[in-house]
């Protein structure tokens, strides 16, 4: 029986609490406009944050995490750029003797690119950028198809002009027509379509379907040999990438001839040195709006609890007559705490509401995706409830603490 | 007849700044169930106080209380609370009914706080409604009731947990004779069915209406006609 009086009480002071609050409307909805702008930053930050998030983990997810990338700069420059400015291009003769003593990788894939205008018939497209790979870079690199087919061993070592197009290309140039066997021309050489690579998607506002593949050695023979290539190394074993990494640098700095002196002049890249500094670089940010958020949830509770004081100053006399028939001290901190967690869980709901809609104006008008995360949403609610408790506790302590005596003389 | 309340020594001291304030200085009265008693003195002769004592909303400096044989001078707040609760119905000169909540709701409020689940609650209440003659105002608020039919929901509300005790301080302080004369005629039908009464008053023809008056002055009973035999 003492459990079902608790609730009794409870429920008897929620009904209390609600009455109260809608009995001052306008004092309500303003003290809960200072919770519902807090949560509504905290919320809308964590759906931004969730959103560049997973756009980040898309974005690498092109990178495979088990290929290191040989490239002439790193693909992050903390320092100052002109460091690097007078490296050597990464040469297809290092690629081979890379695919020729490294033991850890799985395949070795040079690859290059430059740019070009894009004709088919009276249709061109400027600024392309067309990417030279061999015959390995579908192992390493999840290389589709959704039309026709791949290079064959033969055209990649021939130097054969065949082209794959990404899958915008396929629609900005032929529309409803079949791209294959028809002939284009890159950069004023002709080029036959063999492929349609599939449908990758947009990241950023940046589409991965706007690429045109030939052999690197088309590339070479055709658009001139002074270029730097990347090599794509795909590791066996993923679990030994640091290892890995270091025998590509010892191998590098044979081709090279390096001094032990000397410093690299080279970078190994890998899609962890992104996430790394992904982190790095957003991790402040994502503190400080998240401080931000805090902050103005504090300014919130404060404004919850001045107007919980003056409530209680107005109430004297209720809280006299309550205790006078006899409410204890408990069940008055109970009432008042409900009515500030109340006031508070309302704005935190209210601001839930909102922040789909404001996350889902970001989506549509900026380019950073924006999902709201299901714990933000309970997280928001929760935490500006305890903000309620916490900012409630001092005007109830307060109250239940009245005379009733001096209370009931109160008027 | 049994003891239900019995005061030995009550003394009350308030510090106003500086000075000490003597409000009570050592009573001593011992009341017994049934009884209809008025406290009788000018203002500031400490009735309030002791009625404030009587009804566990102060605490004595000194002396000891007993309510049905119970030390209620050793309680510490949430008991008294209960006791409040369940053994003392108020009944105030202001009525002190909350503003917001109609005849009904004000009446349930003590077994709100007692843990009496809803259904039984409004049954009771509708009940004590019955006896003060207003189940048909039920629904009215406060400000929608005259000051006579206020102070029968304010005793209605203080009849609703069966209490052992009633105190009424001024009951008819706020009302006009008519009125006034409708609660008296409540409090003697209560009187008649048994129930414990002390009326606090400084009017000598509503003090009349009880059994028994005590007069206070300076903070001692000077006067008590004793228990009608």
């Amino acid at each position: 029986m003492k459990w079902l009086g608790a609730f009794i009480t409870f429920w008897e002071n929620f009904k209390i609490a609600f009455k109260s609050l809608a009995a001052n409307k306008m004092r309500t909805s303003l003290t809960t406009l200072g919770i519902v702008i807090g949560v509504l930053t905290i919320v809308s930050v964590a759906s931004i944050i969730s959103g560049l998030n997973k756009g980040f983990a898309e974005q690498i997810s092109n990178i495979g995490s088990n290929v290191l990338y040989i490239n002439k700069y790193p693909w992050i420059i903390m320092d100052d750029w002109y460091k690097y400015k007078n490296r050597p291009d990464i040469t297809l003769r290092e690629a081979s003797f890379i695919r020729e003593h490294s033991k850890y990788a799985e395949a070795v894939a040079p690859t290059s690119g430059r740019r070009s205008i894009v004709k088919y018939k009276d249709k061109i497209l400027e600024d392309i950028r067309v990417v030279g790979i061999v015959y390995e870079e579908k192992d390493v690199e999840n290389f589709e198809i959704d039309e026709g087919r791949f290079f064959s061993p033969i055209e990649v070592s021939r130097k054969r002009s065949v082209a794959i197009i990404g899958y915008e290309i396929k629609e900005r140039l032929f529309e409803d027509d079949d791209p294959i066997g028809k002939k284009i021309l890159i950069g004023g050489q002709k080029f036959v379509v063999v492929g349609v690579r599939s449908k990758r998607g947009n990241i950023f506002g940046q589409s991965l379907d706007i690429d045109v593949y030939v052999p690197l050695g088309t590339l070479y023979s055709k658009f001139g040999h002074r270029r730097s290539v990347g090599i794509q190394v795909k590791v066996k074993d993923p679990s030994l990438m640091e290892e890995a990494s270091e025998e590509l640098r010892f191998w590098m700095r044979v081709a090279r001839a390096l001094k032990p002196t000397e410093p690299d002049n080279f970078s190994i890249n890998r899609q962890e040195t992104l996430l790394k500094t992904y982190r790095d670089l957003t991790r402040g940010l994502y503190t400080a709006a998240f401080g931000i958020g805090a902050l103005s949830l504090i300014v919130g509770g404060i404004g919850i609890m001045n107007i919980m004081l003056v409530s209680v100053t107005e109430r004297k006399r209720e809280i006299g007559i309550r205790k006078a028939i006899g409410a204890k001290r408990s069940t008055i901190v109970l009432q008042f705490l409900i009515e500030s967690s109340m006031l508070c869980g309302v704005g935190g709901l209210i601001a839930v509401i909102l922040s789909f809609i404001v996350s889902m104006l970001i989506d549509k008008l900026t380019p950073f995706p924006a999902t709201v995360p299901l714990w933000s949403v309970v997280g928001g609610v929760i935490f500006s409830s305890l903000i309620g408790v916490f900012f409630g506790l001092y005007p109830a302590a307060k109250a239940s603490k009245l005379d009733p005596v001096e209370s009931l003389r109160y008027e | 007849m049994d003891k239900l309340i019995e005061l030995k020594g009550i003394k009350k001291v308030y510090k106003v700044g500086k000075v000490e304030v003597h409000a009570l200085r050592g009573i001593d009265l011992t009341v017994r169930k049934g009884e209809y008693i008025a406290i009788m003195g000018p203002s500031g002769s400490g009735k309030s106080t002791l009625m404030n004592i009587i009804g566990c909303l102060d605490t004595p400096t000194e002396g000891v209380y007993h309510l049905e044989g119970v030390p209620v001078h050793e309680m510490n707040d949430s008991q008294l609370a209960e006791i409040r609760n369940k053994k003392i119905g108020f009944v105030f000169q202001t009525f002190n009914l909350l503003p917001r909540a109609n005849a009904l709701h004000n009446v349930e409020l003590p077994l709100i706080y007692a843990g009496v689940p809803a259904s039984r609650r409004k049954k009771i209440a509708e009940h004590a409604l019955e006896i003060v003659g207003l189940k048909d105002r039920k629904h009215h608020r406060p400000s929608e009731l005259s000051g006579g039919q206020r102070q029968r929901v304010a005793i209605a509300r203080a009849l609703v947990n069966r209490p052992s005790l009633l105190l009424a301080d001024e009951p008819t302080g706020n009302l006009d004779s008519k009125a006034g004369e409708e609660v008296m005629k409540i409090f003697e039908e209560l009187y008649e069915n048994g129930n414990t009464i002390i009326l606090v008053t400084h009017e000598k023809y509503i003090a009349d209406h009880a059994r028994r008056i005590v007069h206070i002055r300076d903070g001692r009973i000077i006067d008590d006609t004793g228990v009608a035999s």
